[in-house]
């Protein structure tokens, strides 16, 4: 197994033993836990009354256009990381390059500021 | 590793693409600053503006070359189609000047969307390299799928909007599957460079296989039979304005990415993509030259038409010579003209309840908007090909380069297809000239009666004025390629 | 060796069997939950085959941000989802034969795949010996492809205009605060002092 792989055996390991804990909690209730089930004990509990509605109820857009916005800015960090590992071998051309960039989103942000869209009405 | 960049002046070739970059975004901050009421109408004036003096500097500004290694070309051809793109998209700037606020499109943001999408246009056109193709056609796109749903309260203009960006994202799966093969089979992605590794031995046929998929996601974008199917829905849903950006700039654009992606890249293949150009040329000229006669729609027929036309322009293709691409940048140039003609004209018809939709609508206006009428007219003709207007001397080109290349088949359903799409054009003029008058226009805006004059004018003395000049510059933008 | 085989042979087999569930469970926000399941397995297969920074990439975007998104989209979505997949069995025939002949086309292919020795030799940017894979793609991106780059940060641009363009709206009589305004206001523009008549009124 190569070097790059080695590095990452702590995070499979950690991911095996969270997996089997989680699993272990998960099933042992399953085996050893008393079941005695009855109609009133496993049906919904809202406050004595029978659940007005769906417990999915319709998001609002806004939220979608956060989200998205997040994504955007999201994406952009995502592009500083290899910069900033690069930084000393691209030099100045890599630094203004870096710079333009994050002018572009900047000019993208100052808009979105002035549109009103970091409000939430 | 480096960068082959050493100076602001090695950007040169590049200055029409910085020149767009940089306009829009001062554009958008114009806009955000500026008050609602006076700023949309400023910033419509600028961008119009701005479209126009990159077009100049396109054809006047002489530096050419290859920059950002390899990424990027400017040569003869993309000089020639950056032209036409920037004034296809200026023009229908032009033509939503006083129609936009009837169609919901009067915010600061569709002149920029607009300028936006023109600089992917010439990124495409630019494109020396399979990823600079994608990014281009992706700043393209993206701008065109915000500008189609812009209207987002009309139920009709944001299902349009939903099924070009379905559709688009689709062909856009597609042309990176395609590219990502050609990549993995050559292990290049510049353009000349594939041609370098296929010219080396037999193609395989995970190559064809990327050839394939790549061209078929161009023919969506150029919407040739068979991925034409989004068309007519998308251009009746949008509005009128959007419709005529869509009909003229973004086609000419991707027909050049496609011209240059087959003879750049696939020239020493060429009997592959020949075969598939050929068919697909076919079924969009007869397609659309049977799907239009049913049509009632007035936007829809122009939908097909447009889908016809562009199956004029690649049996030009076809050809895979010289004066075959001659005869396709000929038929852009003239089929741009006459597109912002008639939506001009389209635009120009206005009832007190809104804009024509249906055929019918036309009916009489030779009698109480004769201007109009012979506008439309004019244009229907051309687009028939009737000499001596333009649209006769659009077909002869790529029609002489199919015959020139032994294509008498494909010549032969052409000009086929031509007669009988010449049925449903004539409908159109009968029911303007014979047909009574059932609506009352209003007062058309002056700009549009410019421009329909201008297009008529073109149209009708092409041969005597620009067809010359036309012919040449289109022949240096073809033989750059060669 | 063997165990990265059968790590590869893990992380692909669940990558297929979520893409199957993403489109064959009934509750859409199941479908979001194996869709987030294939990207991890797709980001463990990038990490095998050396690619760590798009591995993480992966898990960073898509996992912690697209999905997010598509969950709204899911939320903001008011169908009857059980309705609309009843559609669902009747194009599945149709379905399996589109994909049936793109699975012949891919074996096709995929039995011609010679990838030819000197097609991996001749890579455009020369791999080194040593250096960790983000160090490698930043020292290309930021010179060498300074280009797409920048046209990268003009199409994320235009994702913001589209989304607020296509989104945003205000209500119309949302009071907001203005601080300007508020620290701005004088007393003169508040209180007036009247000096009233008695018996006369304002």
């Amino acid at each position: 197994m190569n070097e790059l792989l080695l590095n990452y055996l702590p995070v499979i390991i950690f991911i095996g033993l969270s997996a089997v804990i989680g699993l272990a909690l998960l099933v042992a209730p399953f085996l050893i836990a008393v079941k005695n089930p009855d109609p009133e004990k496993v049906s919904a509990y809202e406050c004595g009354f029978d659940a007005f509605d769906d417990a999915r109820m319709k998001f609002d857009v806004r939220f979608y256009l956060v989200a998205i916005l997040f994504i955007i800015f999201d994406l952009e960090v995502a592009f500083l990381f290899p910069w900033a590992v690069a930084f000393k071998s691209v030099g100045w051309f890599g630094f203004w390059a870096m710079m333009v960039f994050l002018g572009v989103l900047t000019i993208g942000f100052i808009y979105e500021w002035r549109k009103g869209a970091l409000e939430w009405d | 590793m480096s960068s082959d960049l050493t100076s602001f002046v090695a950007l040169a070739p590049a200055y029409p693409e910085l020149l767009l970059a940089i306009g829009a975004i001062i554009l958008l901050m114009m806009g955000v600053f500026s008050n609602e009421k006076t700023g949309n109408t400023m910033i419509v004036g600028v961008a119009i503006g701005l479209l126009a003096v990159t077009a100049v500097l396109v054809a006047i500004h002489p530096a050419e070359g290859v920059l950002f290694n390899g990424a990027f070309i400017q040569d003869g051809f993309a000089r020639f189609m950056k032209v036409l793109v920037l004034t296809g998209s200026a023009f229908a700037l032009v033509l939503s000047v006083s129609t936009a606020s009837d169609h919901n499109l009067n915010k600061f943001e569709y002149p920029v969307l607009v300028i936006l999408a023109s600089l992917g246009m010439l990124m495409m056109i630019s494109a020396n390299d399979l990823i600079s193709l994608y990014i281009g056609l992706e700043l393209q796109s993206l701008s065109l799928y915000v500008i189609a749903a812009f209207k987002r309260d009309s139920g009709r203009a944001t299902e349009a909007g939903l099924k070009y960006f379905v559709l688009g994202a689709l062909s856009s799966g597609m042309l990176l599957y395609g590219a990502s093969m050609v990549y993995g089979f050559t292990g290049q992605t510049q353009l000349d460079e594939i041609a370098k590794v296929i010219s080396l031995g037999e193609p395989s046929l995970g190559l064809i296989v990327g050839l394939v998929f790549l061209l078929a996601g161009l023919a969506f974008k150029i919407s040739a039979v068979p991925f034409h199917m989004w068309t007519p829905d998308v251009y009746e849903g949008v509005p009128t304005p959007v419709t005529a950006f869509f009909a003229s700039a973004p086609k000419v654009a991707a027909m050049a990415l496609f011209i240059r992606v087959v003879f750049d890249t696939f020239e020493p293949i060429a009997k592959d993509w020949q075969q598939i150009v050929i068919f697909v040329s076919i079924a969009s000229m007869v397609l659309a030259a049977f799907a239009a006669i049913g049509q009632k729609k007035l936007k829809r027929l122009i939908a097909y038409s447009s889908i016809g036309h562009v199956g004029f322009a690649l049996v030009g293709l076809s050809a895979g010579s010289q004066t075959g691409v001659e005869g396709v940048s000929i038929y852009m140039a003239i089929y741009l003209t006459m597109t912002i003609g008639l939506f001009a004209c389209i635009l120009a018809l206005r009832t007190d309840q809104g804009y024509v939709e249906d055929i019918s609508d036309l009916a009489g206006i030779a009698q109480t908007r004769p201007f109009i009428a012979s506008g439309i007219a004019i244009i229907m003709f051309s687009l028939i090909g009737l000499p001596p207007l333009a649209g006769f001397f659009a077909k002869w080109e790529v029609f002489l380069a199919a015959v020139e290349a032994q294509l008498f088949v494909l010549a032969v359903i052409g000009v086929l297809a031509s007669a009988i799409s010449a049925f449903y054009y004539l409908r159109v003029v009968r029911t303007m000239f014979f047909d009574e008058p059932n609506h009352q226009f209003i007062k058309t805006p002056n700009e549009l009666n410019v421009v329909i004059a201008l297009t008529a004018a073109l149209i009708v003395t092409y041969g005597l004025t620009v067809g010359g000049f036309l012919k040449d510059v289109a022949g240096i933008a073809a033989g750059s390629l060669f | 060796m063997t165990l990265e085989i059968a790590f590869f042979y893990l992380f692909a087999a669940t990558a297929i069997l979520s893409a199957v569930m993403v489109i064959s469970s009934r509750n859409p926000v199941h479908s979001v939950m194996f869709l987030i399941l294939a990207f991890v397995n797709g980001a463990g297969i990038f990490m095998l085959a050396g690619a760590e920074f798009l591995a993480l990439l992966l898990i960073v975007v898509y996992v912690g941000a697209v999905m997010v998104l598509f969950l709204f989209v899911v939320m903001m979505l008011d169908v009857d989802f059980a309705q609309l997949r009843q559609g669902f069995l009747q194009y599945a025939p149709l379905g399996a034969m589109v994909g049936g002949i793109l699975l012949i086309e891919l074996i096709m292919v995929a039995g011609s795949f010679l990838v030819a020795p000197e097609v991996a030799g001749s890579s455009v940017v020369p791999f080194v010996e040593g250096m960790s894979n983000t160090e490698a793609l930043g020292n290309v991106l930021y010179t060498r492809y300074v280009y797409l780059f920048e046209a990268a940060g003009l199409i994320l641009l235009v994702a913001m205009i589209g989304a607020i363009v296509l989104t945003l709206r205000h209500k119309p009589h949302a009071k907001r605060q203005d601080i300007a305004a508020q620290v701005g206001r004088k007393r003169e523009d508040a209180v007036e002092v009247v000096s009233v008549e008695s018996g006369k009124g304002i």
